[in-house]
């Protein structure tokens, strides 16, 4: 063999067939989607006024990307960001978890009661689920409650996939209406108000960027434990080949429960969040939270067979969930057409993702 | 210490009521080459497996660089320098050479339980050396494993070895997926191996390359150990003769 051959026995390995990164592709898309709202806006209203889709009296506030509504674009899709994070880290490990909505709902109600003030403008909080003791507390406990709360939700899904072997969408199916029956009886159907100050600020801090603040936080955390630590490699490897994982000596059970329990810890601060941005607690509270979740990672190139993807990724993924949303909004289109099309999206993600992959097995 | 680097005494499985292995007793020697041979059922992969410690044997002693050893998984046999290319490579596909060739042993940069920071760079050098001392060409050991063929995948399993230093290296058939050319280089890696005085455990159904590769073959037939052949005292139609049934050697007769 000589020396300047490539690859083993005359095979040649062309390294510039190397696809690029998959979340080049994504950013891509979110240009062209935002690009496509931008021009759509300049042109629609020169377009006559036949349209049954649109209004063009009440005409259109600048251009879709200002500041005002980059911030709404981000707020909005932060609560399930937040969700969506554990849901890459599931879903490359090869798995899937349809419980984080319910917990979201179970846990800002069992936090709110913790933060309930005593007096609400002068009277007695009349919404209080618990006694005089469990005033006016410093903010830190609701929010241990809320991590604990969510930790034990993932933890319980962890050891059923792990330990009795059921396949991951019963055993977070399972947690899903449980959870959402325990967020139900926790209060018997009433809604939680009325909490301290200091709770309120969790999700409205920070002139009301604070939601954001804490999503991006915990985007770059984990972005960065899924490509430097033992803990993101080894998801990796148990998504990518379970057997493999097992036999090189990965504890590939009690990985899963961790990386459930992350995700359910992640629940639970999406609890804290939304139930604080809102400052109150409903047992309604999260639904189809985990689909919307599911769904961004998709559009972000996570595959649903396990293995691949990246936090990034699911950002992106998240951004452009954010951009059809505020986009439809920005041309004055009915908010059913939203979710058609977001459906259509997300369809047409896995069909793209699909289609990279075998091209690419034909090309090794 | 002596120079037989794994013995078995006795070695044998049942699987209920199967006999699948039987009475093993069999020898290594430090840099020896040694080719298992045998018909399909013949015990040859129920010997590795115990071995191995992917499974428990029913009875016999297992003994390994002059210590009595019982593996209760792969790991602890790997920990203790039994290192084994499995028929199905154990790689993970969507990784990386050096993810794949330290998965479950990482280098650590600095120690924080599941959270340990990786060290990438040592491992890509580590990486490179040892793909360099098995004679593996692979030009990105950054690309996935999906994107390679099958002799850089069974070149990237056999580095595994390599890199670790292992003291027993098992191959079950890593030639029989394979083409002509991917062969030849997978053969020129274990010749590699031969002359770094590396001791080779290899199941292989092809009479060539035994012949060329290994000092000693030892043939399985139904359970049992039937045939234990130097090289240069058999050739191909005598060793076909001991896998077939037509021959025994006496000194297994008795257990036949």
């Amino acid at each position: 063999m000589s020396e300047n051959s490539h690859g083993i026995g005359g095979l040649t390995f062309d390294a510039k067939k190397r696809a690029w990164p998959n979340e080049v592709n994504v950013l891509i898309a979110l240009l062209a989607i935002i690009a496509i709202f931008e021009i759509l806006g300049q042109l629609l209203p020169y377009m006559g006024n036949q349209s049954l889709l649109f209004d063009f009296d009440t005409g259109r506030d600048g251009t879709i990307l200002n500041m005002a509504r980059l911030k709404i674009i981000i707020l909005q899709v932060s609560i399930t960001g937040i969700i969506a994070i554990g849901a890459t880290q599931v879903i490359i490990s090869g798995g899937i978890d349809l419980s984080p909505g319910s917990v979201v709902g179970l846990t800002a109600m069992v936090a709110m009661s913790f933060a309930q003030t005593a007096l609400v403008n002068g009277n007695p909080n009349p919404k209080a689920v618990f006694g005089d003791w469990a005033m006016d507390l410093p903010v830190i406990i609701p929010v241990m409650v809320a991590l604990g709360c969510g930790i034990a939700a993932g933890m319980i899904n962890g050891l059923l996939i792990a330990y009795t072997r059921i396949p991951p969408f019963i055993a977070t199916l399972g947690m899903m209406v449980t959870a959402r029956g325990a967020a139900k009886w926790w209060s018997k159907g009433q809604p939680i108000s009325f909490p301290t100050e200091d709770f309120g600020a969790i999700g409205n801090g920070m002139s009301g960027w604070s939601p954001v603040v804490i999503f991006i936080g915990l985007a770059v955390l984990f972005h960065l434990i899924l490509r430097f630590t033992v803990y993101g490699k080894h998801t990796y490897a148990i998504g990518s080949n379970e057997d493999a994982a097992r036999m090189s000596g990965i504890k590939v059970d009690r990985h899963k429960v961790l990386v459930y329990t992350i995700a359910g810890m992640l629940a639970g601060l999406s609890a804290l969040v939304v139930s604080s941005k809102g400052l109150t607690a409903q047992a309604g509270m999260g639904v189809m939270y985990e689909l919307d979740a599911i769904a961004m990672t998709v559009i972000g190139g996570v595959s649903l067979s396990g293995g691949r993807g990246s936090i990034l990724g699911t950002v992106l993924g998240a951004l452009i969930f954010g951009v059809i949303i505020s986009g439809f909004t920005y041309l004055k289109l009915d908010a059913y057409y939203q979710e058609m099309v977001k459906g259509v999206i997300i369809v047409a993600a896995v069909v793209l993702d699909q289609w990279r992959r075998q091209r690419a097995a034909t090309n090794a | 210490m002596s120079d037989v680097i794994l013995e078995t005494r006795d070695l044998t499985k049942h699987y209920g009521g199967v006999h699948a292995l039987q009475g093993a007793n069999f020898t290594l020697r430090r840099g020896e080459h040694v080719a298992i041979m045998g018909d399909n059922g013949a015990g040859k992969s129920t010997f590795v497996r115990q071995i191995t410690g992917v499974e428990q044997r029913t009875r016999g002693e297992i003994i390994f660089a002059g210590q009595p050893v019982h593996f209760e998984n792969p790991m602890d046999a790997r920990n203790a320098g039994i290192e084994t290319v499995f028929q199905t490579l154990a790689l993970a596909d969507q990784l990386d050479v050096p993810d794949n060739l330290f998965l479950g042993r990482e280098l650590i940069k600095f120690k924080l339980g599941p959270f340990s920071i990786l060290d990438y760079k040592a491992m890509r050098e580590r990486t490179l050396d040892a793909l360099q001392k098995t004679g593996v060409k692979i030009p990105n050991i950054r690309g996935t494993i999906e994107r390679m063929s099958g002799g850089q995948r069974q070149c990237v399993a056999i580095a595994r070895t390599a890199t670790f230093h292992s003291k027993l290296t098992i191959m079950d058939e890593p030639t029989a997926a394979l083409g002509v050319q991917e062969t030849a280089q997978v053969e020129n890696i274990i010749r590699n191996l031969k002359e770094a005085g590396e001791p080779l455990i290899l199941i292989s159904h092809n009479m060539r390359q035994v012949m060329d590769l290994c000092d000693r073959i030892v043939v399985f037939r139904r359970g049992r150990i039937c045939a234990n052949l130097r090289k240069e005292e058999t050739d191909g139609q005598d060793v076909v003769a001991y896998i077939t049934g037509a021959k025994t050697q006496p000194e297994y007769a008795d257990a036949m």
